[in-house]
């Protein structure tokens, strides 16, 4: 499905998700600020929203204004949503990147050497890992990790915020599932690929085997793990939000966290709204790679 | 090098793993129906003199933060996690198979509007959707369970379709049509029974990932209300007393996992199973 309709999509229903919420709009963002509520007060307010308008045409005008990047205001404090959010994503996006190059960095290698030696005690080991990484939900993973690294053998802080060092764990707690994903996956890729003819066929010409492996196999392979990389980088939106909640990491799944007690909801608006165009975003790169790696595969668009 | 073992050996390995691993999840979710008669204590009479009491043999798990066993807890918290993991995964599979298969066998623009909103749904990260459903409808189980269903029956509904496309043209289903048999009468006596095992080992590895995202979305307190037990938000209230009382995190941490790689395994061994009575 091309990706205009599927971003419209996406804001009709990140749009829809405001009407969702119990009770009347306006009464919950004076609710939000702690003002006493009147029903004048609650009836001003509602105008100034424009409430009082049908819903198709408020979706129109907060569409055109969110592509103008004016998510609306934070009922909570009152600053642009757009902001907030721009601000946590970064900091987001620092621990998700480093915990998915954690990720590559065990699982290429160990996916590799399983698929090479597979049935071997080191391949059953990593298949263990892997089911283990895919078993534990990540919020364990990382309480299991502040129990032992911070409190039994007090390696780290507990609590050590947006340092260099507050990075550390947070950022192996995602990488865990996630490497335990990858190897499952690579390694599965990588023994189907050697089972193909044309490995033989190589194999026969007399190519040498770390040859046939890395300019051969692995190139193969290449297209299929991005787009295994791709649809992992939405569980790491969502394992963010956990991870972010238990190490006060101050990124967007912190800041949504937030604005859900605080019954913020623009702001849980503009996270889906945001975190949905990503991830189609990321659909598409991934697309794209996968057509430049593979001349075969033809692009829809 | 690899030794050569029999494909009659493989199955029967895989046979016996499948029925070991089955049987046990079996055990498993029998403790969750019969967890009313097993409880020692009521698992939400809180006491204030039994605040974070160590193990014993009154209370095997020791007691939590409000003086609750925590053993009652992680038995009353398995009839909540398997009852709502099994309600939901049945749910969203009966919802997408029909969809799928409605959409394969019928083809043309009924197979366009469902495949389109099945690609809608699928599109958008489904932890992220739910997080900020289940956020928004204000917590609950039943609202974290709508949340995490919104997008669960897509993979069902696509799976269901392709699996359709591949016997709809075979001869005996013409035959059927020949017969007179109307399309529904078609679709529940000649499709779903052909196609039902690998839509069913499908289900039963999502029963994992179902668990890992109920237990989540309570441990971030959108899931359950408190006092009602459930793993996840166990471990949540827990928490910040794990140096005092690290027993009210760790076991139902430990019930967390071993149910989860149990079932996680579970669908391994019938996936496996599958394959090898595919190869003879």
């Amino acid at each position: 499905m091309s990706l205009i309709p599927l971003l419209l999509a996406l804001s009709f229903f990140s749009f829809l998700l405001l009407d969702m919420a119990p009770g009347d709009p306006a009464e919950k963002k004076l609710a939000a600020q702690g003002i006493a509520v009147s029903r004048e007060v609650i009836e001003a307010e509602r105008i100034r929203m424009g409430l009082d308008r049908p819903f198709l045409l408020r979706y129109l005008s907060w569409l055109i204004s969110a592509l103008h990047g004016d998510l609306g205001i934070s009922y909570k404090d009152s600053l642009p949503v757009a902001a907030k959010l721009v601000t946590g994503l970064k900091m987001t996006c620092r621990l998700a990147g480093f915990s998915l190059l954690l990720a590559l960095m065990i699982s290429v290698p160990v996916s590799i050497l399983c698929a090479v030696r597979q049935g071997s005690v080191f391949d059953h080991i990593a298949r263990i890992f892997s089911f283990a990484g895919n078993s534990i939900p990540n919020f364990l993973i990382s309480i299991l990790l502040m129990y032992l690294l911070c409190i039994r053998f007090k390696l780290f802080p507990v609590i050590a915020g947006d340092s260099l060092t507050g990075l550390f764990l947070p950022v192996i707690s995602l990488a865990i599932p996630m490497a335990g994903r990858f190897i499952r996956q690579f390694r599965a890729e990588m023994i189907s690929q050697l089972e193909m003819d044309y490995v033989t066929g190589i194999r026969a010409r007399g190519v040498k085997e770390m040859a046939v492996l890395f300019s051969n196999v692995f190139r193969n392979c290449l297209g299929h793990m991005i787009t295994v990389i791709g649809l992992s980088l939405g569980t790491l939106m969502g394992g963010s939000v956990v991870i972010e909640t238990i190490f006060r990491w101050s990124g967007i799944g912190k800041l949504v966290m937030d604005s859900i007690t605080a019954r913020d909801y623009p702001t849980v608006q503009g996270f889906v709204l945001l975190m949905g165009t990503l991830y189609l975003l990321i659909g598409l790169v991934t697309d794209l790679i996968f057509v430049f790696l593979d001349p075969r595969v033809e692009l829809k668009v | 090098m690899k030794t050569v073992v029999s494909v009659k050996l493989i199955k029967r390995r895989a046979r016996i793993k499948a029925v070991i691993i089955g049987s046990l999840c079996i055990l498993l979710i029998l403790a969750a129906v019969l967890s009313d008669f097993l409880m020692p204590h009521d698992p939400n009479a809180t006491s204030a003199l039994l605040i974070r009491k160590p193990p014993s043999a009154m209370y095997p798990f020791g007691t939590d933060s409000f003086g609750r066993c925590v053993f009652s807890r992680v038995l009353a918290g398995a009839k909540t996690t398997i009852f709502a993991t099994t309600f939901l995964v049945a749910v969203t599979f009966a919802i997408g198979t029909i969809l799928g298969i409605i959409s394969g066998y019928y083809g043309g623009i009924t197979d366009s509007v469902i495949m389109r909103t099945t690609e809608l749904f699928l599109a958008f990260p489904q932890m992220v959707v739910a997080i900020a459903v289940a956020g928004i409808l204000g917590g609950g189980l039943s609202a974290a369970l709508i949340a995490l269903g919104v997008t669960a029956w897509t993979g069902y509904a696509k799976l269901a379709r392709s699996h359709t496309l591949s016997i709809r043209n075979e001869n005996y289903i013409a035959a059927a049509r020949l017969a007179g048999l109307s399309g529904w009468q078609i679709i529940l006596r000649h499709i779903l029974p052909n196609i039902l095992f690998p839509l069913i080992t499908n289900a039963l590895t999502q029963i994992g990932t179902t668990m890992i995202g109920i237990s989540g979305l309570s441990f971030l307190g959108l899931g359950v209300i408190p006092p009602q037990a459930e793993w996840g938000s166990m471990i949540s209230e827990s928490r910040a007393y794990i140096q005092l009382a690290p027993w009210s995190v760790l076991y139902p941490a430990a019930a967390t996992v071993l149910t989860i790689m149990l079932f996680n395994y579970l669908g391994d061994a019938v996936m496996e199973l599958g394959a090898a009575e595919r190869r003879s």
